[in-house]
């Protein structure tokens, strides 16, 4: 079992890569254009067809390139991939930890009192659904700054997970805990930080992981309407371009970030979970 | 030239009413003094005691009632005790003064109309006249507008109808802006997918599905008028939506429109991928016509007055140099790698130089398909002030001559080409014909009226 399913990822990823490589084979056509024409335009409108997806060696070819040069500079708006992708990483940080310092606490104090907690959710319900673009122009009209209308739409974005997943964590906590402790008579703030706090920390932890996948799914629509530096830039300049293969790459290393941001939030919820 | 009459003539009208567009009569435009002359400071004094005075009476009638009483020399000397005339007149004489702010950021779009604001930077024409511009790159109009507003850029790269839309608060909160220069005149087109290569008649239209940069851009005004013409009513007829120009391509090779009315390079990539072709360069709906355009606040034209001369002057500078065909491919090179327009240096040079495919298989050579002037003509600013009307875009009585004054800086622009070794036109307004109609900016509302298809009530 333990060789087995990476191997099986293997014989996907080839076998992904083969139909993708097949699919995108040249074909053979005349050029139906007069060679004066033909130096004008690109090889596949030389032969009277729309330009076609790049096959899988161009993709390489250029994740190559990329990853010689990760942060060249040559001007503000063309940088290497990894300067791209450390300003978005600053980005998400910056909002993602800016919600986590206004989601827990209000979270944990919606949590403790179930009146708060039932007069505050008909608004937390109504926020929540709302895609964080949309308040993108109402934050670009307020805040007269892009770079801190791109975090706030971050910010917006991460709160509700974790506002709801803390008060929820909260609410739950177990009843003979909190009696226990009542016994014992221990202060109100001795009991948030050595009952509630670690009975609550793994749903708080979930909700902390939900909203840096969804912080990082909403960066790369949020720098393309911003434009300037990041990813999500990258990708629209890109478009810009037609390249499909520097898009392909980017939407790879979109995927990988993401991934490694999700494994660390993971090996978190971890240390904090404890055996009953 | 109502900037250059005499403002301390009760005879004469600051607002324009004569042939020239602002004398009361012919033989006043011909017998002012200061109107021929060509000395550039006699007509920038000339110009700043119209301004000051235009000011002080905002209605002319005022003006006119006042000097009749006091006589011209107690005017003077009273609005001379009240307003420093000759610091003012000096201030805006002065070619050498301190520059405000020498770090600026400029926005622009992706496109070849930005070619003056864009190659200034790696061409050095910021550097020459003591500026270090940073040229941002900027995802579409809607953005550009609202950067600027909030000051993140001093100045920007705008469609030349925005800051008239800006200013009389169309799609937006008004705020004074102002337009010193064009940047490019035609150098746009009709673009359509390959699979209507045989239905050029516009008639046939009918159903289409169009795209256009920006609600407020000459693209949705010359598509309008085009379509128009040839009696589609552009609101009902066909469909017209906003697309950004870099996903036009990608929409049109999607199916998701059947062409579009785009700035370059959007046509040629089209034709450059093999998706569509060009059914008609803009220049052959309005010969002439501007599109895009640089554009400030009134706040950083009167706040920095020096570095927005030098900001000014570097625009028309780069403007002269992009005017010439020699240098055309130069520039090309200079403006298409990824920092700038990101696009195959063959577009970009198809584009400037205007040998290009056409995408049914024909070399065409048309050297004008692009071409770079500065002056912000009076007239433009009507033409898209009747065309905003005739759209619904702006409602009720429009001042046309007076907006396009404001927002239109035609007398900067003269004076600063100048300076740069350019000849600036001697009036501000010019009579022109789109689609074989002329338009007189005497009368506006005439040629408004004479419309068959528009939405005025």
């Amino acid at each position: 079992m333990g060789w087995r399913a990476p191997a099986l990822s293997v014989l996907l990823f080839l076998l992904f890569v083969g139909v993708w490589h097949a699919a995108t084979l040249p074909t053979a056509a005349e050029r139906t254009v007069d060679a004066e024409y033909a130096k004008l335009v690109g090889a596949a409108a030389a032969t009277g067809q729309k330009s076609s997806f790049p096959a899988p060696a161009d993709v390489a070819g250029k994740i190559w390139t990329h990853l010689k040069e990760p942060f060249y500079d040559k001007g503000p708006n063309d940088k290497g991939i990894g300067i791209q992708l450390a300003y978005s990483l600053a980005r998400v940080l910056a909002g993602y930890l800016l919600a986590a310092l206004v989601a827990i606490p209000i979270g944990f104090l919606i949590g403790m009192s179930p009146l708060v907690y039932r007069a505050l959710d008909p608004f937390i319900q109504v926020l929540k659904p709302i895609s964080p673009l949309a308040w993108m122009p109402l934050a670009l009209f307020t805040l007269k700054d892009s770079g801190v209308s791109a975090v706030f739409v971050i910010f917006i974005c991460s709160l509700w997970p974790m506002l709801i997943n803390t008060a929820f964590g909260v609410a739950a906590v177990r009843r003979e805990w909190l009696n226990v402790a009542k016994t014992l008579e221990v202060g109100p703030l001795r009991k948030a930080f050595r009952v509630i706090l670690p009975a609550a920390a793994p749903t708080i932890m979930t909700g902390m992981r939900i909203s840096i996948g969804i912080a990082w799914l909403v960066i790369v629509a949020d720098e393309m309407l911003v434009g300037g530096t990041g990813i999500g830039y990258f990708v629209w300049n890109e478009w810009n371009n037609l390249s499909i293969t520097n898009i392909l790459t980017a939407i790879l290393a979109i995927g990988l970030v993401g991934m490694v941001l999700d494994l660390m939030l993971a090996r978190l919820t971890r240390l904090v979970t404890f055996p009953e | 030239m109502s900037a250059f009459n005499d403002p301390y003539d009760p005879n004469v009208k600051l607002s324009p009413g004569c042939s020239c567009g602002h004398h009361a009569t012919q033989a006043a435009h011909e017998a002012d003094p200061v109107v021929s002359s060509t000395d550039s400071d006699l007509l920038a004094e000339r110009a700043v005691e119209s301004a000051v005075m235009r000011a002080l009476f905002p209605r002319d009638a005022a003006r006119r009632g006042f000097l009749r009483a006091v006589g011209a020399g107690t005017a003077l000397a009273a609005v001379a005790a009240l307003f420093p005339m000759g610091a003012a007149k000096e201030a805006f004489a002065q070619g050498t003064g301190r520059i405000e702010k020498t770090k600026l950021k400029v926005g622009f779009i992706p496109i070849t109309c930005a070619t003056p604001i864009i190659m200034a930077h790696p061409m050095g024409f910021y550097a020459k006249h003591g500026l270090d511009v940073e040229v941002v790159k900027t995802a579409g109009w809607a953005v550009i507008r609202v950067k600027t507003l909030n000051k993140e850029y001093d100045a920007a790269h705008m469609l030349s109808p925005m800051p008239l839309a800006i200013t009389l608060g169309a799609g937006a909160q008004p705020i004074p802006y102002t337009m010193p220069a064009v940047e490019n005149i035609n150098g746009q087109a009709i673009t359509l997918a390959i699979k209507h290569k045989d239905r050029r008649d516009p008639k046939s239209w009918k159903g289409f599905k169009f795209a256009v940069p920006f609600d407020y851009s000459m693209h949705n005004y010359l598509l309008r008028y085009y379509v128009a013409e040839y009696g589609l009513d552009p609101d009902r007829d066909i469909q017209i939506r906003v697309v950004p120009p870099p996903e036009m391509v990608a929409n049109l090779r999607a199916d998701n429109i059947d062409g579009f009315l785009a700035p370059d390079p959007v046509n040629q990539r089209a034709v450059y991928d093999g998706v569509g072709f060009i059914h008609i360069l803009s220049k052959d709906i309005w010969e002439g016509h501007p599109c895009c355009a640089f554009a400030a606040s009134r706040e950083f034209v009167t706040e920095m007055p020096n570095t927005y001369r030098a900001l000014l002057k570097a625009i028309i500078d780069a403007t002269a140099y992009a005017r010439k065909p020699g240098n055309r491919k130069e520039i090309a090179a200079a403006i298409a790698p990824a920092n700038y327009l990101n696009q195959p240096v063959t577009v970009v040079e198809q584009v400037l130089t205007g040998t290009f495919a056409d995408g049914l298989g024909n070399v065409k050579k048309v050297p004008d398909r692009i071409d770079f002037d500065p002056f912000p003509w009076h007239s433009f600013a009507m033409w898209i002030l009747t065309q905003m009307k005739r759209w619904g875009q702006i409602k009720g009585e429009v001042n046309y001559a007076r907006v396009a004054q404001e927002v239109y800086l035609a007398t900067d622009a003269a004076k600063l080409m100048k300076e740069v070794g350019f000849a600036p036109p001697a009036s501000t307004s010019k009579k022109f014909t789109v689609m074989k109609k002329e338009f007189d900016p005497a009368k506006p509302e005439a040629y408004l009226a004479s419309f068959a298809i528009k939405r005025t009530a």
